[in-house]
């Protein structure tokens, strides 16, 4: 059984925002959602890790799925005494793997470390979590040419490892580097 | 000085030292700095108001705070932002003031919870803390994980299906019932320092959450005996005392 599988999936909040999409996302897959911004990216995949509401079409969900979900929202960190080892091992992800330049500041509080480097590290608690699906929004956001190229090199690996992802990405570069499949939201169904 | 007098106040506020600024931590993570004083102020009331009605004080200020904590999660769409401790606080503020005005009874016990003197503190208390400081510590650490992860990833917590409402009302519990056992031994703003003070250096110092932890608790366990020595040896009210003390310190390392 696939982990996710959605037909004429439409998602909202207190309405519908999306255009109708179909698609299916086995294990070890990476699906990419880009498109330009309102199109509703964002509340797609808070359908899928059920925070948005599904309007109307449908979205089967492996049974016992455990999801683990990136936002763009920041990790209100600041002011709070807590090391990048001790933000991992919240969600019990293994350092194994960071780059070079996070790997020994694992031990600095989260909200003395640079903005990108803080990013990535909440991004990779998030992405080294124990999961079958990691839904991501935005995960480019704040990355260095060096950060996103490791990302993509972490994404490939984590799905060889067994999970699926979901991204949302306004990166059409970086989609098509580490997707196996893209699809382009828009205002009409245009599944690409 | 080491006569039951002294030493069993010692020891009963000494359990409360070493409790209080993990609990600070904590109420400070989750932004709730304000509850420490809104529990203790509705403990007070509760007391004031048990011994008006001719029960153990220390009851209802248990009662009183214990209804709170739990209480609290009926009105929560109302009371949203942070409002509901400060309507606790005026609340118990009210109550206590009324009834200590009213009542000479209950002036007098007013008097030793609003001014902080743990002089007064018994056998009976101390058997009451000590189990309970254990207790609270190890929920505290038990919750610690998803206490972190709630404030961290408030996201991921949804997405996993973690329950959200046991872990905050059991420790809406733990520190509305352990500032009331504070308020009872060591008075509002006595407690309220040892919440506040220590997890505010804490936090500013600290590397790390479990470094954090143990500065507060090395913070408030030597504060606290500092400024009962003091106390005792300038023959003044212990909260104040603590207070000033820990002020001091905290403006120098903050």
């Amino acid at each position: 059984m696939p982990l996710l599988h959605a037909t004429k999936l439409v998602a909202g909040w207190q309405h519908p925002t999306t255009a109708p999409l179909d698609f299916t996302l086995e294990n070890g897959r990476i699906l990419g959602l880009t498109g330009p911004n309102g199109v509703g990216k964002t509340t797609m995949l808070a359908a899928l890790a059920g925070k948005a509401r599904v309007f109307s079409g449908s979205l089967e969900i492996r049974p016992g799925l455990r999801v683990a979900l990136q936002t763009q929202d920041v990790p209100p960190v600041d002011g709070l005494p807590l090391s990048g080892r001790e933000l991992l091992a919240l969600t019990a992800a293994s350092p194994d793997g960071l780059p070079p330049w996070l790997a020994g500041r694992l031990d600095v509080r989260l909200d003395r470390l640079s903005g990108g480097q803080r990013h990535y590290l909440a991004l990779w608690a998030i992405l080294q979590a124990p999961a079958d699906l990691v839904l991501l929004d935005e995960p480019t956001n704040n990355l260095d040419a060096a950060g996103v190229e490791h990302l993509a090199g972490a994404l490939r690996e984590r799905v060889a490892r067994g999970a699926g992802v979901v991204l949302v990405s306004h990166d059409h570069d970086f989609v098509a580097q580490v997707c196996d499949r893209s699809i382009t939201l828009g205002e009409v169904a245009d599944v690409v | 000085m080491w006569s039951d007098l002294f030493l069993l106040p010692f020891l009963t506020g000494l359990c409360l030292a070493l409790i209080l600024p993990l609990l600070g931590c904590f109420l400070r993570l989750r932004d709730e700095w304000l509850a420490a004083l809104a529990y203790a102020h509705v403990a007070a009331a509760g007391a004031l108001l048990a011994l008006v009605g001719g029960v153990l004080p220390a009851l209802g200020g248990m009662t009183a705070a214990a209804l709170a904590g739990a209480g609290k999660r009926l009105f929560a769409r109302r009371l949203a932002g942070g409002a509901a401790f400060a309507v606790l606080l005026l609340g118990g503020w009210a109550v206590a003031v009324l009834l200590a005005a009213n009542q000479p009874l209950a002036e007098r016990l007013g008097h030793a919870l609003f001014d902080g003197q743990l002089y007064f503190s018994g056998g009976a208390q101390l058997a009451l803390v000590v189990p309970w400081a254990i207790f609270a510590g190890v929920v505290l650490l038990l919750l610690s994980r998803h206490l972190l992860l709630a404030r961290v990833y408030p996201d991921y917590f949804r997405a996993r299906h973690l329950r959200a409402w046991p872990v905050v009302l059991g420790f809406d519990l733990i520190a509305a019932l352990t500032l009331a056992l504070a308020t009872m031994t060591m008075g509002v703003m006595g407690g309220f320092t040892l919440i506040f003070i220590p997890a505010w250096i804490a936090f500013r110092r600290a590397g790390g959450w479990r470094r954090g932890l143990a500065i507060a608790t090395l913070i408030g366990v030597a504060g606290y005996a500092a400024a009962f020595f003091l106390a005792l040896w300038l023959d003044q009210p212990f909260g104040p005392v603590l207070a000033l003390l820990l002020i001091a310190l905290g403006l120098v390392i903050a």
